[in-house]
């Protein structure tokens, strides 16, 4: 069984109802049992960092979510939480990931958020078993994860690379939208069902 | 590489696409569902709806496409036409749709778009922007509302550049003097809107030919084009226009 995190953040519906076409079985839930007994986890979010944050503290599920061993992936913002500091907000994060989230700089005369679909490159890692290099994937963000040692996928932004995904351990993180990504982003929810 | 995207939109009243669609091989070619799976597996990158619903209760319909639109396919969606407020963001996300945007109302209260980006983030507001040419305005071009019928005097890019600052995420750009002449984009207002504010622009109105989406994105700087009836009476097939894209050396998906 697949927990899907439930909390105050946006678009968790469209990761359930990605995981519904795969025929996962998967459960939208804040319940702290669940979620620790669950197969596999999945932290969705969009929306803004130091609230979302601060509901995960609030409520405890921040520390859930660092005790957890089961294979686990954070989506986009979900991503985000999981480093150590967001500059949006001014927000410390789970700390899972040593990274800090950065602003993309402005007036570089390319456009913030950064949306649309990037190619993603240098795939490393059981998540990218299925996926070529260079696949076409989703993004929409206003911030990004340096590169870093953790990296296991690349995106390039005019001249900004930055992390497409991050793992650690049983914990990775994607800041595309593999939901939103068509056939790729269904390979890669698959790969994370199966591969790893 | 960050692609160009090629985005069709779906004109939709009481939950069927209007302006007769005409594929073959499908059920249903009013069946705005039926569409909107069609183009996600052809290409498209993304969609757009466009409620031309007359009636409050019947815009209950357009939330139930929205939630079969979301649970079956897999890619971007947004969807737009008389959003008033928050609580029709509030229900047309939560059933399920990427972004909303939002023309006149934002146009007559544009503290409504602050209100939209802190609750529901920048990523998902979406500002329409109907544009005509007016030599009298500094840009050359005016804001439009109620559908193109009512001028407001506002400077088109001025509008832009407060509905950018007050947190829109995207511009939906669209030309009033092209839309629906099959004449080719409007290569200048675009440029003048995309050039000059620092979120992406969707340039929308007068697709005719495939030269024209390559001269929007060549020398429009537009981010992504809208079009309808081209893809809709399949004069035009979204996988040999990006291959024609593709070799004139835009990043396509």
């Amino acid at each position: 069984m697949i927990a899907v995190i439930r909390y105050n953040a946006g678009n968790v519906l469209s990761v359930m109802n990605a995981l519904s076409r795969l025929g996962a079985d998967a459960v939208l839930t804040d319940d702290r049992s669940i979620i620790e007994t669950a197969d596999k986890v999945i932290f969705p979010g969009v929306g803004e960092a130091s609230s979302a944050m601060a509901h995960l503290k609030r409520t405890g599920m921040a520390e859930v979510i660092k005790s957890l061993k089961q294979p686990f992936l954070g989506i986009c913002l979900g991503m985000q939480l999981m480093c150590s500091y967001s500059e949006e907000g001014n927000t410390e994060g789970l700390g899972i990931f040593p990274e800090r989230v950065r602003e993309f700089p402005r007036s570089r005369g390319y456009k913030i958020p950064h949306v649309g679909w990037n190619t993603i490159s240098d795939l490393k890692g059981p998540l990218y078993k299925t996926t070529a290099e260079n696949s076409y994937v989703y993004f929409v963000h206003s911030y990004y994860v340096p590169l870093s040692e953790n990296t296991t996928a690349r995106c390039s932004y005019d001249d900004m690379d930055f992390s497409a995904s991050l793992s650690y351990g049983n914990f990775h993180g994607m800041q595309f939208h593999p939901e939103k990504s068509g056939s790729e982003g269904e390979k890669l929810l698959r790969s994370f069902l199966e591969d790893v | 590489m960050l692609a160009r995207r090629i985005i069709p939109c779906l004109d939709v009243k009481d939950g069927r696409t209007v302006k007769g669609i005409n594929f073959v091989n499908l059920r249903d070619a009013g069946s705005a569902l039926e569409n909107a799976e069609y183009y996600s597996s052809h290409g498209a990158d993304e969609l757009v709806f466009l409620d031309i619903t007359a009636t409050v209760e019947n815009r209950k319909t357009m939330e139930h496409l929205v939630r079969d639109v979301a649970f079956s396919i897999s890619i971007p969606f947004t969807v737009g036409g008389g959003i008033k407020g928050e609580d029709d963001v509030d229900r047309l996300l939560g059933a399920g749709a990427d972004k909303i945007s939002v023309n006149s109302a934002a146009l007559r209260n544009p503290s409504l778009i602050n209100r939209l980006a802190s609750r529901f983030g920048s990523q998902c507001i979406v500002l329409a922007l109907d544009a005509k040419a007016n030599n009298a305005l500094p840009s050359g071009f005016e804001a439009f509302v109620d559908g193109g019928r009512t001028p407001t005097g506002l400077d088109a890019l001025e509008w832009a550049r407060e509905a950018a600052d007050r947190g829109a995420g995207e511009i939906l750009l669209t030309s009033m003097d092209k839309d629906g002449t099959r004449d080719g984009f409007a290569v200048d207002l675009t440029r003048i809107i995309s050039g000059n504010i620092d979120i992406p622009v969707i340039a929308s109105g007068g697709a005719g030919k495939m030269s024209d989406f390559k001269e929007i994105f060549e020398e429009g700087k537009a981010d992504a084009a809208l079009a309808a009836s081209v893809f809709h009476f399949h004069e035009i097939d979204i996988p040999g226009l990006k291959g024609y894209l593709r070799e004139s050396g835009i990043p396509v998906r």
